[in-house]
């Protein structure tokens, strides 16, 4: 891999002569564009004006940052690499070990982000023991969302067990309500079989299968069996799923057509939307036989090296995602949780507050795991892989069986 | 030719004068040769790398090749690119050429009625998709509506469904460019000589005979262009899948554009995505050269 | 062709008007889908009724689109967009359509050995799937130093838009009687002089073909657009884009499709104003050959 050398020594040739940032500006590539996304950088943005740093606004929405990745690829190889780009999991890592990104272990040593972020982020945020990213949330995956309303109605009780769940989707299906609000995309599918995995096989299962990419066990009877628990998700799913945006599945919960819905916590974003109050309107509660663990993404700024380390801007910028205040006020508006452990958190919502006390918890107790879902498993070809097979089996090209053979196949082919 | 009419004359002048056409050329053809031979070469070589984030250099043979071959996928994504090309290219034709036909009939307002059947294609996917998407949508768009105005049993769920989402993306592409089609078979029709077409009708000739023998066999070039376009837009399709189905429901409608842009982009899989834009370029050379060729030689 | 001679054409007629009106609306409905919804405000479409017309109507979601929406950090709207995307195609169109002349002019009349050839080599480059040219492509921009740059992005709808002008042109040229460049030779004209004075006052219909075609490919390119910009050049696709895609919150749909058809708005006026030379231009170029 030598190319990121010739690569840089172009980027230091041209930043003499044509677009170079300017000197005291930073360039920022992401793809949060919604009202509220926009309105928590603007802390960052108004954070770093206050220090006559400018902001250079490069957003490019679309596929889940897929879009943005495309462009970033675009702009290193050309030389002109933006000053911070938001990354997710194995983006970063596969970043690294291509020697794009800048050392930020001088800030990190003085501001302690070794003890106050968790280590299942770290593994993301540090490449060969330097730290590459500032990591700015942490969303976890785990979560089902309820109709209040419908549950009380339907005399149904948070589900504890995997049979508590059918048995509370029976109910809502008998009333002729949708048991469960999905959305028929990859990632989508993908979400839900996360935490069906985490709660057939348990969280050491979960590690050898998606992290460890072990073939036994990804071909082994307990992954047929999750596969299994999928097909019979399939079955409360409505039959227009397909294609449907996550968020138009949030809004079947928010006004009653549909009982469940699967989805990270950013769906919590909708129901306050549309002006519903936690523990109220709608419940949040982990997937049952998940309760303990919490899978997790986290977005994190990575600082693309600029020719000689890092700049001064680059550490501000870093400094700034990780201030107390910015963490709070962002994750109050994204619905995530703050990346670091040692905050308050009296100023989340309900939902937001036990989200980071399970955070907290899970990253104590070792049960906080990178979400296959979202990148933080393992790296983007063989995420991909697994999705079509899942989504294959979801709509029904599959049986079970022939799934988990083309899951360890897929595996094998990317690896 | 030129060199006759500057041949007698010498001295650098002159020479100059002579190499000029050739020096007006020059930057076409070094642009052609670097940003399209040079590319589709360095394509090619990094078909055969171990490529993943970024182009690499390290030799894998076949590799990448085998495993294209291995992914369910790709073979999803070719044979939905010979239905969905095959239909698209047909049905344009024929929707082109009838709308043509229907419009030569001394029209009034033609050209309003032609710039709606043209507009289309001044839109892209990015514009219209959301349009398209709630159309094709059994819940909000077609199927709904009929509903709503009693016709109970009507259903019209194609997107929803893996064995017929590809068909969705037809009408779709069709509705962009049929009309294009039209106006090039408009031109061919306008073109053929009006002298002939009166003597046949004097002759007795139907209206229906007249068009199969005399009008449809003059219009071949106007088909060869529709045909060169339509094949380039059905091989490139690309904003037109991920604006309407993002290749769902599962893979179903994956096509080759799609899988190479996936994975060269969003899976870090540069190689193999380099191995299936190597077979795409072959595809389209097989198609093209041979047109180029006959087209072209003809012309001597 | 006169088919309207017989008895019954009447009928025949109506036909034939209602065939062509239901086309019409066949063609129109995408359009009326976004026109519509545009008008209206959020809470009639999320009330359902795709189709139907807008009870309240409103202008806001244009007002919005344009100028207060959500675009990135800023609410800036699409308008600064908007003048970047025309900064960028003007000069991409005007010089691939230029240089596509020029190449048609010595493609046809000042034919060497290897012409056609070469013709065949630079129309294939027209079939090259961008995606394929994204990487190299961002690498040579780095060397020549046109990476993020206006003038990059117009260098890229230059390199793969001469294939088409060059065949328009040539198609056309070719049509051209070469008895007149032979005459203008003998009297001394050179070169430009030929081109300048001769073919390019009657090159107005293909002109229009290729001016069209280019416009709408490059005003509605979003993958080049979205790689080889800059925070400061970006075009209207990638905003719009940015604006219809924004992964949470509430979508507003009305404002998704005012600006839309606020991104449609030039190519669309170009079909409407030069369409009726767009047939006349490729009946004179490109069909016959």
């Amino acid at each position: 891999m030598t190319i990121m050398k010739t690569l840089k020594l172009t980027a230091c040739a041209i930043s003499l002569t044509a677009t170079a940032v300017a000197a005291e500006d930073v360039e920022v590539l992401h793809w949060w564009t919604s009202g509220g996304e926009a309105a928590a950088l603007n802390v960052l943005k108004d954070d770093l004006a206050g220090n006559d740093i400018g902001w250079q606004d490069m957003p490019v929405a679309g596929g889940g940052g897929g879009s943005a990745m495309t462009v970033l690829r675009a702009r290193v190889t050309s030389g002109n690499a933006p000053t911070a780009v938001q990354m997710l999991g194995f983006d970063i890592t596969d970043w690294a070990k291509e020697g794009a990104l800048a050392d930020l272990n001088a800030l990190a040593g003085e501001q302690n982000w070794d003890d106050v972020i968790p280590a299942a982020l770290q593994t993301f945020a540090k490449h060969d023991g330097k730290w590459v990213s500032a990591p700015v949330n942490v969303h976890s995956t785990n979560w089902v969302w309820a109709n209040k309303a419908l549950m009380d109605e339907l005399g149904i009780e948070q589900p504890q067990t995997w049979e508590d769940m059918i048995a509370a989707m029976d109910k809502a299906k008998e009333a002729g309500k949708v048991a469960l609000a999905h959305g028929g995309q990859a990632w989508q599918d993908a979400t839900i079989f996360d935490a069906v995995a985490m709660a057939t096989g348990g969280p050491e299962f979960y590690k050898a299968a998606f992290v460890d990419l072990d073939e036994e066990v990804l071909g082994s009877d307990t992954m047929k069996e999750a596969f299994d628990r999928m097909a019979t998700l399939r079955g409360y799913v409505d039959d227009n799923f397909s294609g449907r945006d996550w968020n138009l599945a949030t809004a079947m919960v928010i006004n009653g057509d549909a009982l469940f819905q699967l989805m990270g916590d950013w769906a919590k974003g909708e129901f306050l939307n549309a002006d519903k109050v936690p523990g109220e309107d709608f419940a949040c509660f982990r997937f049952p036989g998940t309760q303990e663990q919490v899978t997790f993404n986290s977005d994190q700024f990575a600082m693309f090296s600029q020719g000689e380390g890092v700049s001064d801007e680059q550490a501000y910028l870093a400094e700034a995602i990780l201030s107390p205040t910015f963490q709070i006020a962002f994750n109050k508006v994204k619905g995530s949780v703050p990346a670091r452990t040692d905050l308050d958190a009296s100023e989340l919502d309900a939902c937001g507050q036990q989200g980071y006390e399970d955070f907290k918890a899970a990253s104590a107790s070792g049960n906080l795991y990178g979400s296959m879902a979202h990148g933080h498993a393992n790296p983007a070809a063989i995420k991909n892989a697994m999705y079509d097979v899942i989504t294959a089996h979801f709509n029904g090209e599959y049986d079970s069986a022939t799934a988990v053979e083309e899951l360890v196949t897929a595996v094998q082919i990317n690896k | 030719m030129s060199e006759t009419a500057t041949a007698r004359r010498s001295g650098s002048v002159d020479r100059f004068r002579d190499a000029l056409p050739k020096l007006v050329l020059s930057p076409t053809i070094a642009i052609v040769a670097i940003f399209v031979y040079g590319f589709i070469f360095f394509t090619l070589y990094l078909s055969f790398t171990d490529s993943r984030i970024l182009p690499s250099f390290g030799w894998v043979g076949w590799q990448n090749y085998t495993n294209l071959f291995r992914i369910r996928a790709w073979d999803t994504a070719v044979t939905n690119l010979i239905i969905f090309g095959g239909l698209y290219i047909t049905i344009c034709c024929l929707l082109g050429l009838l709308l043509a036909i229907l419009l030569d009939q001394k029209i009034r307002a033609e050209g309003f009625i032609r710039t709606i059947y043209l507009y289309p294609m001044a839109l892209s996917f990015i514009v219209t998709g959301v349009a398209w998407k709630w159309f094709l949508d059994p819940g909000i768009g077609l199927e709904a509506v009929v509903q709503g105005w009693g016709f109970e049993s009507f259903t019209f769920n194609w997107i929803k469904d893996g064995d017929m989402a590809i068909y969705t993306i037809v009408i779709a592409a069709v509705w962009q460019t049929s009309g294009f089609v039209m106006a090039m078979f408009l031109a061919g029709l306008r073109g053929i000589d009006g002298e002939m077409l009166k003597a046949a009708q004097i002759d007795g000739a139907s209206t229906f005979a007249l068009y199969r023998r005399i009008v449809i066999p003059q219009l071949r070039p106007a088909f060869m262009s529709a045909f060169v376009v339509l094949a380039h837009m059905a091989i490139k399709s690309y904003d037109l899948v991920i604006a309407l189905t993002n290749g769902g429901p599962g893979t179903a409608t994956e096509v080759p554009a799609t899988f190479m842009y996936s994975y060269t982009f969003t899976r870090n899989q540069m190689g193999i995505g380099a191995a299936s834009a190597v077979i795409m370029m072959m595809t389209i050379a097989a198609i093209i050269v041979p047109y180029l060729w006959s087209e072209l030689r003809e012309k001597k | 062709m006169t088919t309207a001679t017989k008895s019954g054409v009447n009928m025949g007629r109506m036909v034939l008007y209602a065939a062509l009106v239901l086309f019409c609306i066949y063609y129109l409905l995408p359009l009326y889908v976004m026109v519509v919804n545009s008008l209206k405000p959020l809470s009639e479409i999320t009330a359902g009724g795709m189709m139907s017309l807008p009870g309240d109507w409103t202008l806001a979601p244009w007002a919005t689109a344009w100028s207060t929406a959500q675009i990135g950090v800023d609410a800036t709207g699409l308008k600064p967009y908007f003048v970047n995307s025309l900064v960028m195609v003007v000069p991409a169109v005007a010089l691939s359509t230029i240089l596509g002349a020029l190449n048609g002019y010595v493609l046809t009349k000042w034919e060497f050995k290897g012409a056609t050839l070469i013709f065949g080599l630079i129309l294939f480059g027209c079939f090259i799937p961008f995606q394929m040219v994204l990487i190299p492509m961002a690498r040579m921009l780095g060397l020549v130093g046109l990476a993020g740059s206006v003038w990059g992005l117009v260098f890229v709808h230059l390199v793969y838009g001469i294939g088409f002008s060059t065949l328009y042109f040539r198609n056309y040229y070719a049509a051209f009687p070469t008895e007149l460049v032979r005459a203008a030779q003998i009297d001394g004209a050179g070169f430009f002089t030929i081109f300048w004075r001769i073919l390019l006052p009657s090159s107005g219909p293909i002109a229009v073909v290729c001016i069209i075609w280019q416009f709408t490919n490059i005003w509605n390119d979003f993958l080049f657009g979205a790689s080889f910009s800059d925070f400061d050049s970006q075009p209207m696709t990638v905003a719009l884009n940015n604006l219809v895609q924004s992964s949470t919150g509430v979508k507003e749909y009305n404002v998704h499709f005012a600006g839309a058809i606020m991104a449609a708005l030039p190519t669309l006026l170009v079909y409407i104003v030069a369409g009726r030379y767009f047939v006349r231009g490729l009946m004179a170029g490109s069909v016959k050959g």
